[in-house]
């Protein structure tokens, strides 16, 4: 028998033998509250919210750590339960800044939704808060200690999924922290503003770098043309901010939000997507032709490439020196298109959406820039920040028109679009390189092999005889595996996309909180579903990148390319005394 | 020691205790020792665990579960390799015997190891060793490599098929790794947090392959057993609690040490008879059984049997076997003041109850310390102590406020009389 | 020994890491592990700095911040303080002009907390290096430490 009876509240249930209690209530359609518990994460244990009362049993076990017995009578919701899990709230509260009004998870704080349900009303305990530093000098990510649970979730995700582990729990007892390495800044260790952490954090103690004031500035500024850009992954995952369901495709909606927001223009990253295609596939037949450095991998993650730069340096020839579509978008803006709209440097300002916090980071960097003066991207806003954005400006998503992106950067191919996915990169460049080499028109366009959550994926590409090998990578844990085999001299690839989260941008560090696999999984069904949708799904057919080279940049991989659109990169490994 | 009380027995456990010399390997087989290992290889492993089970042995490191049992469930288990590791990480305020039978009979401790390395078919074993034991820790790697040159460990032990091989490892300061998987933790180089039970060691330890664990006196007790019979060990001590048992006795009492006792013995011979009672004529005013995560007690209670069924129809346990003595200049708040201090420097921060719990205890204590505490301050400890027992993640949060308990039952007194009586009015002088 | 050679004896393991920092840190004049060796031992471990960060702020022999030559640990579990340890604990602040948790000013002695020592048969009781002291009173201190600071003057000349 591979079932198990018990009675939860009562009530018959009948499960799989080794499902958790906690599971089996919820198969049951009884709610227990967690707050350490996440679905893609080792069970902790370490909150204690979730107890349940075992018939026969003295203590009280958490529900996500104990799985259930044949016969056994449990209750989630008996006064002794409800007391206990009153009790470990208040004592959670107890050591935590509840400035809940001006929290920036204020409405969306787990730890929040359990004492509102618990019915917590007073703390009968002292507060114990000591309060500290708020670590602000990450571009990216702001760590507050202040309003930390302890409850692990950041170092899992830091150390098993990024494999970077920047941040660990320190010390022991009531001193337990959870710190980046020495307990320095964040910018003062080899984190890559990924930004992961802040998507599992349960509360505000880590966060994006918050930059809507800014944006604000700007577009109530009437000198000021200020254009914005969304990035693929934003229009797969912004409805949920709004309660849509995941996995709604919302371009059209988010270009009118934007436009009901004060942009002068609303562009398509997508378009500088296609361009890095063209670019990036001309970079990587010419290195196949004269033989470059093999395998050449991605640069459009700058996660990924803050990753490289600090932990494989000695590797960075391999990566393309293309910018990223982010940032080549921000060089045209600045170049192209100031020239075009006859503006002045300081009177553009250039804003992208981004499913990343490591954007924030990129932007910032010193060679992004065209005139060595103005950066090329000025803001950059997550899909959270612009969601906080539109409810101040109380605007009701779903219920808004949809409309269409403006020229001269708003034709959006498939190939653009897929970019939001892990494996969308490659596939692009497949589509687009096969045909360039090949001439022939590509039959199927989808490469199933590299689509998916598997952690490293692979495929082969016959073109004209040669067979170019392919690997696909998503997470820092995958992309260190990748190096590892470079290092060694044991990959064999021609051409390697890594993107630094999991799932590619649609799992980015700046997506909607409670971000799980199953929700990436639907964000990522969307992400395909948006370019069968599209008429034009190869990069190097979209008219605007042709009309581009054509009007502007006279071809790939020229003296103007060069200028605007690829870049270099540098050893920014932290250097210790041997 | 002295010999006049009947239940004070050196028979099993300490028997060559300070007659042999402990550095010495040829010391301990003049004196009989080996020879229950010699007997061991002869044996099939099923019997040397069903001779353990007869025993009735109960794992002598607090918890008091059945050692054979144990021992079945890790042979029945068809995972290798699989790992022995003696517990010796005796960091419980008050306890100390774990220290002594190291120091005064390594090689009883290494026997009983081999013994049970051999019936569940291990090749490698620990002894987690707490890192301050300097004198222990020199003391057990010298008799291990002596016990490797007379073949008693290594490959082909006694000639037959079976290799076996201890190492000492030690811990660095923290009272969390005597919990078994916050010990497998730290044996993997780790900070010691405890890990989610089930599955329990036995299935999945070190390295996550099946690993009995048990504490230095239960093994020194299986030399005993195997060359003398399950019976003869059930002949000692009291129908529920077979064997000797050792007592750590501290604290304001006369003749400070440890102790081999034969269960059935009463708290009050152990602290008068054995301990020669508190020194200047004072009083008691509690007694703590079992070091600082066990229950405090008043004189009054001292008649009470040492045996596992009696004690625990009383709420008891006498835990490892520590009795502190704690005579009337001290009052309660004090004493717990200083438990619930040790808890907090010793939690390991996992689990919300112990981490935010036991710094709230200590505020709560300070009020009742300087008499500010109110009627609701006593309510809220209760409630506060209740809850850590009951959800804490491990032994030592679920533990931690045993001491509060026992004493708000005992001496309800101590914190009724500080609670700040409402409404006061000064009289004016 | 350096670092490299504690390393290398007990084997480039992870399950060796806190042998080698406890062996490493107690010939170290200062009683410590900065942070470069941090990063020494985990770069030699293969493990990251924070892994072997964590260990070093979970157990209490361990210091990142330097100490004195000889660190004094007292026990002020009930066993000792029953016994009166918290006349030794005056005692020792006294004798050294320091509290409890401070270095003195010539970085020979740093006074520390501890938990039981398990040497309650002979509270209350110190440990000064890797060695006991049993059964004190307050006057049996300046002796202890006068002992160790020749001990102290002797290994310098």
């Amino acid at each position: 028998m591979n079932r198990v009876n018990l009675t939860i509240n009562g009530k018959q249930v009948s499960v799989l033998k080794g499902t958790s209690i906690l599971n089996a209530a919820r198969e049951a359609g009884i709610e227990i509250p967690t707050l350490c518990y996440h679905p893609d994460q080792f069970v902790k244990a370490n909150c204690r919210v979730c107890i349940v009362e075992v018939e026969g049993r003295k203590e009280l076990p958490s529900s996500c750590s104990t799985e259930v017995e044949e016969g056994m009578a449990l209750w989630t919701n008996s006064r002794r339960v409800l007391e206990a899990r009153k009790v470990i709230i208040e004592l959670l509260l107890a050591n935590h800044d509840a400035d809940c009004l001006m929290c920036h998870r204020n409405l969306n704080c787990e730890l929040q939704k359990i004492a509102n349900q618990a019915g917590v009303r007073i703390n009968r305990f002292e507060n114990v808060l000591e309060m500290q530093e708020v670590d602000i000098s990450s571009p990216s990510i702001v760590r507050n200690p202040n309003k930390c649970v302890k409850c692990g979730r950041c170092v899992e995700i830091c150390n098993e999924i990024q494999g970077v582990n920047i941040i660990e729990k320190i010390g022991r007892s009531g001193e337990i922290e959870v710190l980046p390495t020495f307990g320095r800044y964040l910018s003062d260790v080899a984190c890559t503003c990924c930004g992961q952490c802040s998507t599992v954090c349960p509360v505000a103690a880590i966060y994006e770098k918050e930059e809507i004031e800014k944006v604000w500035e700007a577009v109530n500024d009437p000198g000021k043309h200020v254009i914005v850009q969304t990035a693929p992954a934003v229009r797969v995952s912004i409805g949920e901010e709004f309660g849509m369901e995941p996995g709604s495709i919302v371009t059209g909606k988010l270009v009118c939000a934007l436009r009901r927001l004060g942009f002068d223009k609303v562009f398509d990253t997508d378009f500088t997507a296609d361009l890095t295609i063209v670019e990036e596939g001309n970079e990587l037949l010419s290195r196949i032709k004269n033989g470059g450095v093999l395998p050449m991998i991605t640069s459009c993650s700058p996660g990924w490439v803050n990753f490289i730069e600090q932990y494989y340096p000695e590797l960075l020839d391999h990566v393309s020196t293309c910018k990223s579509p982010q940032q080549m978008f921000g060089a045209l803006a600045k170049s192209y298109y100031l020239d075009k709209m006859n503006l002045k440097p300081e009177d553009l300002f250039v804003v992208s959406i981004m499913p990343c916090t490591a954007k924030k980071y990129e932007a910032l960097r010193e060679e992004m820039s065209v005139d060595g003066v103005h950066r090329d991207v000025d803001a950059v806003l997550t899909t959270r920040e612009l969601g906080r954005m539109l409810k101040q400006a109380g605007i009701d998503f779903d219920k808004l028109p949809e409309e269409k992106y403006d020229d001269p950067f708003g034709i959006t191919t498939g190939a653009g679009v897929i970019f939001g996915a892990s494996g969308g990169v490659m596939e692009a460049a497949l589509r687009t390189v096969y045909e360039v080499v090949t001439g022939k028109n590509l039959k199927r366009m989808e490469f199933h092999t590299i689509r998916g959550l598997e952690g490293i994926k692979e495929a082969e590409v016959d073109l004209k005889g040669l067979t170019v090998k392919v690997a696909v990578a998503h997470s820092l844990s995958n992309a260190r595996r990748i190096m590892e085999l470079i290092r060694s001299g044991k990959a064999d690839y021609h051409f390697i996309e890594v993107m630094c989260c999991p799932g590619g941008c649609i799992g980015g560090g700046g997506q909607p909180y409670e971000t799980t696999n199953e929700l990436r999984m639907k964000r990522i069904q969307a992400t395909y579903q948006a370019d069968t949708d599209l008429p034009i799904r190869k990069s190097h057919e979209s008219p605007a990148v042709k009309a581009l080279y054509e009007e502007y940049l006279i071809e790939p991989l020229g003296e103007k390319s060069h200028k605007l659109l690829h870049t270099h990169y540098r050893d920014r490994s932290i250097k210790r005394a041997q | 020691m002295s010999a006049e009380n009947r239940f004070l027995k050196n028979i099993v456990l300490t028997k060559r205790c300070e007659k042999i010399n402990p550095e010495s390997i040829e010391s301990y087989v003049n004196a009989g020792g080996y020879e229950a290992l010699k007997k061991a290889v002869t044996m099939e492993p099923q019997q040397v665990v069903d001779e353990v089970k007869a025993s009735a042995l109960r794992g002598r490191g607090g918890a008091g579960f059945p050692t054979g049992i144990k021992m079945e469930a890790v042979l029945k288990t068809e995972v290798f390799p699989k790992y022995l590791v003696c517990n010796a990480d005796e960091g419980e305020p008050g306890n100390f015997k774990d220290k002594f039978l190291m120091e005064n009979d390594p090689h009883q401790l290494l026997e009983g190891m081999i013994i049970c390395a051999y019936a569940m078919g291990m090749e490698k074993g620990y002894i987690y060793i707490r890192g301050e034991y300097i004198e222990p820790i020199r003391i057990l790697k010298k008799a291990i490599k002596h016990a490797r040159g007379k073949g008693f460990l290594g490959k082909g032990i006694l000639k037959k098929d079976f290799s076996f091989d201890i190492e000492v490892r030690s811990g660095a300061g923290s009272y969390i790794c005597g919990e078994e998987f916050a010990l497998v933790e730290s044996l993997e180089g780790k900070a010691g947090r405890p890990r989610n039970k089930p599955p329990y060691p036995t299935i999945s330890g070190i390295y996550n392959k099946p690993t009995q664990i048990n504490n230095v006196e239960t093994f020194s007790n299986i030399p005993f057993i195997i060359l003398e019979g399950a019976e003869s060990f059930k002949g000692i001590g009291t129908k529920s609690s077979s064997g000797t048992r050792l007592i750590s006795l501290s604290g304001n009492v006369l003749k400070r040490g440890v102790y081999e006792v034969e269960f059935g013995i009463t708290l009050k011979q152990i602290v008068y008879d054995i301990g020669g009672g508190v020194p200047g004529g004072r009083k008691i005013k509690m007694v703590q059984l079992g070091g600082a995560s066990g229950p405090l007690i008043p004189e009054t209670m001292l008649d009470l049997e040492l045996d596992y069924d009696r004690l625990s129809e009383n709420n008891l346990t006498i835990g490892s076997g520590a009795v502190i003595v704690i005579d009337e200049r001290y009052d309660v708040i004090e004493i717990l003041r200083l438990i619930m201090k040790f808890f907090k420097h010793e939690s390991c921060g996992k689990c919300t109850p112990c981490r935010e719990g036991i710094r709230q205890i200590l505020r709560i204590l300070y009020k009742f310390g300087s008499n500010s505490a109110t009627q609701n301050d006593l309510k809220l400890l209760r409630t506060l102590s209740n809850v850590m027992s009951e959800t804490a993640f491990c032994g030592l949060g679920q533990a931690a406020p045993t001491a509060l308990f026992t004493t708000m039952e005992y001496f309800a007194h101590e914190y009724t009389s500080r609670i700040k009586k409402p409404g006061v009015i000064l009289k004016a002088v | 020994m350096k670092l490299q050679n504690v390393i290398e004896k007990h084997g480039r393991l992870p399950e060796n890491l806190i042998h080698i920092l406890l062996e490493y840190q107690a010939q170290k004049d200062n009683n410590s592990i900065n942070e470069d060796e941090i990063s020494h031992v985990a770069r030699e471990l293969g493990l990251s700095e924070n892994r072997v960060y964590s260990v070093i702020t979970f157990y209490s022999l361990f210091s990142k911040e330097p100490r004195g030559k000889y660190v004094i640990q007292v026990c002020n579990d009930v066993p000792c303080h029953v016994n009166g340890s918290f006349s030794i604990i005056e005692e020792l602040e006294d004798v050294l002009k320091i509290k409890m948790g401070d270095t003195t000013r010539d970085g020979i002695f740093t006074l520390e907390k501890t938990s039981c020592l398990g040497c309650c048969d002979k509270s209350p009781a110190i440990r000064v290096g890797e060695s006991i002291h049993g059964d004190l009173t307050p006057e049996k201190i300046s002796e202890i430490i006068s002992f160790y600071r020749r001990e102290y003057d002797e290994c310098r000349e």
